[in-house]
């Protein structure tokens, strides 16, 4: 079982929604779309599902050309980010509508209904209409729906960003396990990429309506393969800097420079884009050898344990995320420190040049 | 209930202001009775009509009836050219409902669902059927269906009140459509389910109030037209309106049996607006509250 993209692209009222995409998940995968608000996440699953036509391109399920058959003839199973179930049927009739359709037996469909309830713990609420559940409750409603159905393909649209905190850690610790069972593909869309990280598998980045990288999670997450994608995949975004390799000197800003440390010491001369994860943003010397930066600070967000702290360095706007809570002083200078190793350098058109050497290592 | 309970609750603060100041809660309990006095009048005078014979009715003033008496409606009841009536407006209005409501459900789907070339012009240009008086329109509907053989029967004055009853059918259900989020047409599609089972399993039940409320508003115009249903209609499906604007016999008018009528007229629209209560305000909102 597999799903290939095939130069997919998706155009409405001239505006391109996705641009020509080519894809293949593999049966049995868990696949991330990870990326901001109107990349394009929603528009591909979208495709993948067969409620829109592709301007361009084939979609193959398992070496069939599946573009233009109807979404009803399709094995596809879809939950949306907005709880959507059947408001004047039982839950037990919301899970059961898929298998109703498909006229199974009727002893199947309860028994079937019956298992899936259980895995969403849903047993004692199948009599109730979902209107009458909680957040939590009707999204599980959903979820079990997508799952009776024993598609092939299991679309969930940020399935968990309408939740609290609580029951979002809950319902996401599940997903993993539920998918184990299915042997399905799922594709999972999310803004978050702590959340791509906990549900593995692989992700692809989406940035504008194009795929930047898909590969496996961690691969993506050490290795992007370029500026896009690093930007994408990092919470808050990955901070950037201009830097120009002369000797054995970084040069940035206005004749500013520091000594090219580490791996650094081993480009070629020239232009490039220094880009650090947050956490890698130190406000002490960890070790002698690291780069040292001038800056000043802006704006810190105390989150109870971290401290989120907005520093302007140069015209770039960095955010560094420190362990402890940190009552600093708002307009001061201070000097922040940053590992080579945890520098990954790009190219002046966003290539990735050299990936920060921890990464590798890892 | 708890409306209920506030407008008690503020009859109390009423009653004890009114023990301790008087005038001013009198004021409002007089000009509350006036009005309900005002808007009752005529029907309780066409139903104390009703009650008299026609010497009682010409000859004195009685704000009762002095010899209460049921002939006229029995006069109704058993002339056939009286009741005939009655059941000549029922057939044509819920056929007029019925044709509304089934013919505007799969318009309103599309405006409410499709974007398509000119669809917002079309929208309203469905409404504007609405804003010529039914005048205009009398003397088409009169030639074409004199041509065409339809004259005199049921369905022509039915099809006729379709004309201002459909924009008006599509109009609502649009609004209650609306308001059903797309998303549950795709999952349903995503389940299996084709167009016609999920209009009618799943779609249908979710509008059913707006659906009620179409059928509301076709039934109550329908019920209420007079011009369009006298003017194509001679002997075989005479409404009950048009029977009682001609009721002048040798003797002059019939008072009494008139009265009746018109209290008759009066109970269907009275018992299908008892069933669509709740939902009339987002009606006449044209599902759009």
């Amino acid at each position: 079982m597999t799903l290939v993209l095939d130069n997919v692209s998706k155009v409405v009222d001239g505006r391109t929604h996705i641009y020509p995409t080519s894809l293949t998940l593999e049966k049995g995968t868990m696949n991330v779309l990870l990326g901001p608000t109107l990349a394009g996440k929603t528009s591909l699953m979208r495709l993948m599902a067969g409620l829109d036509k592709p301007a361009t391109g084939r979609i193959v399920w398992n070496g069939e050309d599946v573009t233009d058959r109807r979404v009803q003839d399709r094995n596809v199973a879809m939950v949306y980010q907005q709880f959507v179930n059947y408001p004047t049927l039982s839950v037990w009739e919301n899970i059961a509508s898929p298998l109703k359709v498909a006229r199974r037996p009727r002893a199947e469909i309860d028994a079937a209904v019956k298992k899936t309830a259980a895995l969403m713990k849903l047993d004692g609420l199948l009599d109730r209409k979902p209107l009458e559940l909680s957040g939590g409750q009707q999204q599980r409603c959903a979820l079990a729906r997508a799952l009776v159905k024993d598609a092939g393909l299991v679309l969930l649209d940020e399935p968990l960003a309408n939740l609290d905190y609580k029951l979002r850690e809950e319902l996401r610790a599940e997903i993993p396990r539920i998918f184990e069972e299915s042997g399905a593909i799922f594709v999972y869309a999310t803004t978050e990429p702590e959340e791509a990280l906990l549900l593995g598998g692989n992700t692809a980045t989406l940035w504008e309506g194009r795929v930047t990288q898909f590969g496996r999670t961690p691969d993506v997450y050490r290795r992007p393969a370029d500026a896009v994608t690093a930007r994408v995949f990092s919470d808050p975004p990955m901070n950037f800097l201009k830097i120009a390799k002369a000797g054995d000197r970084l040069l940035f800003g206005e004749g500013q420079s520091v000594p090219a440390l580490g791996a650094l010491g081993a480009l070629k001369d020239g232009r490039y884009l220094a880009g650090f994860r947050p956490n890698h943003l130190e406000l002490e010397p960890p070790h002698p050898g690291c780069l040292a930066f001038p800056a000043v600070l802006s704006e810190t967000e105390i989150t109870g344990s971290e401290t989120y702290v907005h520093i302007d360095h140069g015209g770039e706007r960095w955010v560094g995320l420190v362990h402890g809570v940190r009552a600093l002083e708002h307009g001061r200078a201070l000097t922040v420190h940053v590992d080579p190793a945890h520098v990954y350098v790009f190219e002046e058109d966003g290539a990735l040049a050299a990936p920060a050497s921890y990464a590798l290592a890892a | 209930m708890a409306q209920a309970a506030v407008v008690r609750a503020q009859g109390a603060t009423l009653a004890r202001t009114s023990a301790a100041a008087g005038p001013r809660v009198k004021t409002s309990a007089v000009v509350m009775t006036l009005y309900l006095v005002f808007l009752l009048l005529p029907i309780y005078w066409l139903f104390n009509m009703s009650l008299k014979d026609n010497s009682e009715i010409l000859s004195s003033f009685s704000l009762w009836p002095q010899e209460p008496t049921l002939d006229n409606y029995r006069t109704i009841l058993t002339d056939a050219s009286w009741y005939m009536g009655y059941v000549n407006s029922m057939i044509y209005v819920v056929m007029n409902t019925v044709i509304s409501v089934t013919v505007a459900l799969p318009a309103a789907y599309a405006f409410s669902r499709y974007r398509f070339m000119g669809d917002k012009h079309l929208f309203f240009w469905l409404l504007t059927n609405r804003m010529a008086p039914p005048a205009v329109f009398a003397l088409p509907f009169f030639q074409l269906y004199s041509a065409v053989g339809l004259f005199d029967t049921h369905i022509a004055v039915a099809l006729a009140h379709c004309l201002f009853n459909v924009p008006l059918a599509v109009w609502i259900l649009e609004g209650f459509m609306r308001g059903v989020p797309k998303e549950i047409d795709e999952t349903a599609y995503i389940d299996g389910y084709s167009f016609p089972r999920f209009f009618v399993k799943i779609f249908m039940p979710l509008i059913a109030s707006g659906i009620g409320v179409a059928a509301f508003f076709a039934f109550m115009f329908s019920w209420v037209e007079l011009l369009l249903s006298r003017t194509l209609t001679s002997v075989d499906a005479k409404p009950i309106a048009a029977t009682m604007t001609r009721t002048v016999s040798a003797s002059g008018l019939d008072w009494g049996v008139l009265a009746a009528a018109g209290i008759l007229t009066i109970v269907p629209g009275a018992l299908v607006i008892w069933f669509v209560r709740n939902y009339i305000a987002k009606g006449f909102a044209l599902g759009r509250v």
